[in-house]
């Protein structure tokens, strides 16, 4: 699977996580978790609810550091959570610089939102966004510091079916365009199967199951080998 | 368990091919537009106070409200015009704003101050909010007394009870405002990076805001309050004194006067404070009524 990559590993190494645990209150949520992500490959995270996913990412962001174990991530590194979480009291364009070194002028901003389609919003009020919208300006908030890793969790989870379509898409151009590592965690395993190069299933506190996506992108979800692939993960994730 | 069947159930099939079933009332969905009276809002705001006046000037000129209780709006009219031709009332007026300005300041500024410590770190809390909330407890108009023996009868009394009127309004709005910011937010401001200082700037302190516009508020209607007091001791100028003097002649127009420069001083703050919120919470995705 991996070794045509083998003897470039360290090189091309995104996160490389040994021995992780993370307890709260004497239970493992996550045990002894072992996990390495190649530079520029979309990993998916799939896992139930519950399970430990949301706590790995808040890990590898650097938000949680009640951890034992070895974890080595890019210095640059962005998060979209589910909720947009844009600080209300700024308009959107400022809520895209925050937090970057120096005096960004707002060209940067522009631009990001202009990459999520978002430059006519830039002066509005975070609370005068519909739920794509607000969506976009987190990813673009992320975008702008351009990561070497992006961590996603659930980004798509509040959105209709539509939108949540069309944000996906965004995603994948993004992702295209910009080369960086993604891990998105959800807990729709077409999503994962339409996205991802590779797809892990997280399970009792570890990855339980890890397999790449070999088919060609753009995906079909009517494709045959989509079928197949879906059917595996979710026996994987023990619905079937 | 016995299931008596003496009717048989209805008979719909029938029904539903036959005769189809009437269409429901349809209602129109009004426009909010369409909905909006056709009178502003502001003539509708003015209207009641406007039918009070009026009906109190009628009891007056008809004698049910002797003038010696209380003056008629037009007497007053005339009292408040003398009082501001003669220079009186704006010189009274500057005395009492003054008074009202540097106690809002110094107690807005110590109750922002303690709960900023108090709001922003455990440390500061565990020293400071047991203390505020033993002394908040205090009635502080009882301290008159105190004061005059501390301070004597000059300004330095009449400031301090403006001062801790104020003081603790702010500092449980604020402390309220800061201890209610968004944990998520502050997740959010972490995960970009904001280090501790940039996060109180940045998050806590926007997001504390609201709490001290509320505080800035009750510290307003506070202050008018404490100035009253302070005013009705020894004052030797300022509205206080005014209407002092005029109880010693029976003058109840000068008094009612003085009693709306007190309303209109308090209105304009007011005023000064919604447009503040306006301006500076305009973010805020809140109900703003219907
Ligand atoms: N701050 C916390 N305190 C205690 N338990 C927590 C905390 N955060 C998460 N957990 C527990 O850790 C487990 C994994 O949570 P999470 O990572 O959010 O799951 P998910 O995979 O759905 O994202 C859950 O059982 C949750 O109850
Ligand atoms: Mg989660």
């Amino acid at each position: 699977m991996a070794t045509d990559l083998h003897g470039a590993v360290a090189a091309t190494t995104a996160v490389r996580v040994a021995g992780l645990t993370r307890s709260f209150g004497g239970r493992a949520v996550i045990d002894s978790l072992d996990l390495t992500l190649r530079a520029g490959e979309f990993t998916v995270l799939l896992g139930r609810s519950g399970c430990g996913k949301s706590t790995l990412l808040r890990i590898l962001a650097g938000l949680d550091r009640e951890i034992e174990g070895e974890v080595l991530v890019p210095e640059r590194r962005a998060v979209a959570f589910q909720a947009p979480r844009l600080m209300p009291w700024k308009r959107v364009w400022r809520n895209v610089l925050l937090g970057l070194p120096g005096r960004p002028d707002r060209e940067r901003a522009e631009q990001a939102l202009a990459e999520v389609g978002l430059e006519h919003r830039t002066d509005a009020w975070p609370k005068t966004l519909s739920g794509g919208e607000a969506q976009r300006a987190s990813l673009a908030r992320a975008l702008v510091r351009e990561p070497d890793l992006l961590l996603l969790d659930e980004p798509f989870g509040a959105l209709d079916a539509l939108t949540r379509i069309k944000a996906q898409q965004l995603v994948a151009q993004l992702w295209q365009r910009r080369g960086c590592a993604v891990l998105l965690v959800t807990h729709d395993v077409d999503e994962a199967v339409l996205l991802a190069d590779r797809v892990l299933v997280m399970d009792e506190g570890r990855i339980s199951y890890d397999t790449h996506i070999p088919l060609d992108r753009p995906r079909e979800v009517g494709d045959p080998g989509f079928a197949a692939l879906r059917t595996r993960l979710l026996a994987e994730l023990g619905v079937v | 368990m016995s299931i008596d069947l003496d009717h048989a159930p209805p008979d719909i099939s029938a029904k539903t091919a036959s005769a189809p079933s009437p269409s429901p009332a349809l209602v129109a969905v009004v426009p909010a537009s369409a909905r909006r009276r056709s009178v502003p809002r502001w003539t509708r705001r003015t209207a009641g106070p406007l039918l009070l006046l009026g009906l109190w000037q009628l009891a007056s000129s008809l004698g049910w409200l002797p003038v010696d209780t209380l003056a008629p709006p037009s007497t007053i009219a005339s009292a408040a015009a003398d009082l501001i031709e003669d220079g009186t009332l704006p010189g009274a007026m500057a005395v009492s704003l003054q008074r009202v300005a540097i106690g809002l300041v110094i107690g807005g500024t110590a109750g922002t101050a303690l709960a900023l410590l108090s709001g922003l770190s455990r440390l500061g809390e565990d020293l400071i909010d047991a203390s505020v909330q033993m002394l908040r407890t205090v009635p502080w108009v009882g301290l008159i007394p105190l004061f005059i023996i501390w301070m004597g009868i000059g300004e330095a009394p009449k400031v301090a009870l403006i001062a801790l009127g104020t003081a603790f309004h702010l500092y449980l709005n604020v402390y309220a405002g800061i201890r209610g910011v968004d944990e998520q937010l502050m997740k959010a401001g972490g995960a970009l990076g904001l280090g501790r200082w940039s996060l109180v700037r940045h998050v806590v302190l926007p997001g504390a805001l609201p709490g001290f516009m509320t505080g800035l508020r009750y510290s307003l209607a506070t202050a008018w309050l404490a100035l009253v007091f302070g005013e009705s001791i020894n004052a030797d100028a300022g509205i206080g004194f005014l209407m002092n003097q005029a109880r010693e002649f029976f003058r109840t127009d000068v008094i009612v006067v003085c009693l709306v420069v007190y309303a209109f001083l308090g209105l304009t703050a007011d005023l000064v404070v919604r447009t503040l919120e306006r301006l500076l919470l305009q973010w805020r995705p809140t109900f703003t009524g219907q």
